[in-house]
């Protein structure tokens, strides 16, 4: 981005042809002023992507604004407004902003790179009128000697030294603003060449990488289906630790980690792995991380007809994270001669309340399930698309019994004989489920060598200067002069430093030669 | 000592520093109020700078008093005490709860005020910057006050997420940029309050060099800040930026920041355009760390990691 700005670039040509105009809008686009606006914009559009749920962030929130308001969301979602940092308005912003970027930094290098052959400039007439100057004893010669010793670029003349320092300010600079494009390109590759898979285990359960184990699976579009990572594993177990009672701070987890074991490929020995929160499993490049978990409470469910139609957990979806109080849906298909569903209340650690029964903790001191049996048909034959999480869009199905706000939990063990001959329901266990989420990400690397390039950059350009002195002869010594173009800095006090070293140095040179 | 006793202790002490950050103020605001008047004093700027310093009539200046700049010394006594209080207050929190004491927003607070005390007491040091010493120490009381009313959180552990040693990088980093960052904003807002001319208030020159200095030096810091965010959120989130809304913000600030180091280079931002930008950037630095966290974060809570 141009130092040197002149009000007159910005003059609207008249009568330039194409070639005209392209070169006034290169030149509009490569100016400063352009930049500055384009980071404002940058930063002004990233704003609504804090505000509005973004679907990249939290799908769900996003689809219950959607049902919630769905006029405005659509009016929303017509501006990408859930979407703002994939957005083409939000594209058009940064891509400005690095073009103008690049129309920037290539003239700068190639002006830079002859600045560093250049020799320091030739001192002039008069040292004392430069906002740094002293007279101080010494000789040109000492002066020389030591400005190079200390790694000065020096150059001398007739009756004159001239020294500069600090071309690693404008490198720093370079270096930088090459470092974020070096970075932007290696955040796209990381989306057009890596994935995210989401799923969830059962304790017990197991999961092997491939598309379709995931519950929700999210590629690159350079991703192809025998590119995953071939490593499966078995959730052995899973524990978490809470604060205990009498703490402010009670049932805040405090631990809490996954044993897996490990295959990296089929056939490859196994390996233990404690999966914890900020300790992801690495295979072959792909990360799995621990980012949720809950209870399965287990349940045999038998039909009308006497027959075992369903047994096994059944993931239930944490309702309160302080007590995990948890909400749970059955459905048991299999069932005959009607099929059933269940609503269940998972309360870990359950207490009566009056009528009620609470959970009081997360841990699973008393674990108790609240059951609402329904029967009829599940409409699973129908091909609509349905959630397992979800009873709300049956339509078919009827209350077995009075349904109650709390209904008695059944301990595990405990067993209900279902209203009307409909079957009988078992609470055989509790088991926890754990959500993972898988990333394979190849831009990750080469984005943190251009992040820690961008901060070395950043930091020679902000703490170093680029200064000049000169040394001229006169009567009885020489004058020093120092100039430097950055502003706001101490160079006051490094001239007088020098000067002084100058002297000291001059000093000593004429003691070693008597 | 128990860690009941040293949690109880910290609290003491973080008020204490409130209290001394108080007297502070008002040392240095009756050095301000009665003595010498700015822009006749050039001996109290930083770096002698080329152009001749502007003139002002000594009739404009009314005598100071003679006890003003005593005021002023028990002013810097003041705050120096309250800063040791403010060591004190975050250290015992830190030994009662046996981790680093900046795991939630009251002692991230703290710690920050800290981080911006110790940074002026720093430069007051190094350089003449005792003219800002007022403003730095009511925004440090009224800081703390407001963490001690409204964010305060019992001693006790954090979340798994948070149990983690990116918090001594990624969290200090925050820290020390943000603690550098209000010194600036000070700075850049007595900046548009004072105007040209003669004034009780500190020059204008003399608020914008303090203000550049401490942000080019926040600046990196952020960036690393940001960085090692981005390292730690690799390591628990499974992705190194997800535009989380305290990503967002973060990313925000620090875009503005990099608008005023562009503007104060671009010709007709210099001054007081530059300044106004680095205040919005300072603003956005406050939202991310109020706003975000209480007015935004009910929806995505950020310590939150379940999506």
């Amino acid at each position: 981005m141009t130092l040197t700005e002149e009000k007159t670039t910005q003059e609207r040509p008249k009568g330039l042809g194409p070639i005209g105009w392209l070169r006034w809008g290169w030149r509009v686009l490569t100016s400063m002023r352009t930049a500055l606006i384009l980071l404002f914009l940058l930063a002004l559009a990233s704003v609504p992507g804090s505000l509005f749920p973004q679907r990249g962030v939290d799908p769900g929130a996003v689809a219950r604004y959607l049902t919630d308001d769905p006029v405005k969301a659509e009016w929303l979602d017509r501006f990408w407004l859930f979407d703002v940092f994939k957005a083409p308005w939000f594209a058009a912003i940064y891509l400005l902003l690095f073009l103008s970027l690049v129309g920037c930094v290539l003239p700068r290098l190639a002006v830079h790179l002859k600045e560093i052959r250049r020799t320091p400039p030739p001192a002039p007439r008069n040292l004392a009128r430069l906002p740094h100057h002293a007279d101080i004893e010494g000789d040109l010669a000492s002066a020389e000697a030591y400005l190079r010793s200390k790694r000065w670029r020096v150059a001398t003349g007739e009756g004159w030294v001239s020294a500069e320092k600090g071309h690693l300010r404008e490198t720093g600079n370079l270096l930088f603003h090459v470092a974020l494009l070096v970075l932007l390109v290696a955040v796209g590759a990381g989306g057009l060449f890596g994935y995210r898979g989401n799923v969830l285990v059962v304790e017990g359960d197991g999961f092997s990488n491939t598309v379709a184990a995931y519950d929700r699976y999210l590629p690159g579009s350079q991703v192809s289906p025998e590119d995953l990572q071939p490593f499966s594993f078995t959730l052995k177990d899973f524990q978490a630790t809470y604060v205990g009672p009498g703490h402010e701070k009670q049932g805040q987890p405090l631990d809490y980690f996954a044993k897996l074991a490990v295959q990296d490929a089929p056939g490859a020995p196994e390996r233990e792995v404690e999966l914890r929160v900020n300790e992801p499993l690495e295979a072959d490049g792909a990360l799995t991380y621990l980012i949720g978990h809950g209870y399965a409470p287990t349940f045999r469910i038998t039909g009308g007809d006497g027959k075992v139609a369903f047994e096994g957990p059944v993931p239930c979806l944490v309702n309160n994270t302080a007590t995990f109080e948890s909400e749970c849906v059955i459905k048991v298909p299999d069932a005959a001669p009607d099929q059933l569903a269940f609503l269940g209340r998972f309360l870990p650690s359950t207490v009566p309340n009056g009528e009620e029964w609470l959970s009081i903790f997360p841990g699973a001191a008393n674990p108790t399930v609240q059951i609402w049996p329904f029967k009829g048909d599940l409409g699973l034959d129908a091909g609509t698309p349905q959630s397992v999480y979800d009873l709300g869009a049956h339509q078919n199905l009827k209350p077995l019994g009075q349904m109650t706000a709390s209904p008695k939990p059944m301990a595990v063990g405990e067993a209900i004989d279902l209203p009307e001959g409909a079957g009988k329901i078992e609470f055989t266990g509790v088991k926890e489920w754990i959500t993972l989420q898988t990333t394979y990400d190849p831009g990750r690397f080469p984005a943190l060598l251009a992040s820690g390039a961008a901060i070395l950059g950043l930091l020679l350009s902000l703490q170093i200067r680029r200064r000049r002195v000169w040394v001229r002869l006169r009567d009885g010594g020489v004058t020093v002069g120092g100039l430097t173009r950055t502003e706001g800095g101490d160079f006051g006090e490094e001239f007088a430093e020098l000067t002084k070293a100058l002297e000291q140095h001059a000093r000593a040179e004429v003691k070693d030669v008597p | 000592m128990s860690p009941d006793r040293l949690a109880t202790l910290s609290d003491q002490l973080v008020l204490a520093a409130i209290l001394l950050y108080l007297a502070a103020m008002v040392g240095y605001a009756l050095e301000l109020a009665f003595g010498r008047v700015t822009e006749t004093v050039r001996e109290r700027k930083l770096v002698s700078v080329g152009g001749p310093a502007e003139e002002v009539p000594e009739a404009a200046a009314p005598e100071p008093a003679s006890w003003a700049p005593k005021a002023g010394l028990a002013g810097t006594v003041a705050l120096w005490l309250g800063w040791a209080a403010n060591v004190g207050g975050t250290l015992t929190r830190g030994l009662a709860v046996d981790r680093w004491p900046w795991g939630n927003m009251y002692e991230f607070v703290v710690a920050m005020l800290l981080a911006a005390v110790t940074v002026f007491l720093f430069l007051q040091v190094r350089y003449p910057v005792r003219f800002l010493g007022a403003f730095v120490a009511v925004v440090a009381a009224i800081g703390l006050g407001f963490a001690v009313r409204v964010l305060y959180t019992q001693a006790g552990p954090v979340v798994p997420a948070l149990d983690s040693y990116w918090v001594a990088i990624h969290v200090s980093a925050a820290i020390a940029a943000s603690g550098l960052f209000i010194v600036g904003g000070v700075a850049a807002a007595l900046f548009l309050v004072r105007k040209e001319g003669p004034s009780r208030l500190p020059a204008r020159a003399d608020l914008e060099r303090v203000a550049h200095r401490v942000i080019v030096i926040a600046f990196p810091i952020w960036t690393f800040a940001v960085i090692s965010g981005a390292l730690w959120a690799d390591k628990a989130w499974g992705r190194y930026w997800g535009w989380d809304p305290k990503e967002v913000w973060a990313f925000i600030t620090w875009v503005a920041y990099a608008a005023y180091l562009h503007a104060r280079a671009t010709a007709g931002w210099k001054g007081k355009a530059a300044m106004i930008v680095s205040l919005i950037a300072f603003a956005c630095l406050m939202f991310n760390l109020v706003g975000v966290n209480i007015f935004i974060g009910g929806m995505h809570s950020y310590a939150d990691v379940s999506k």
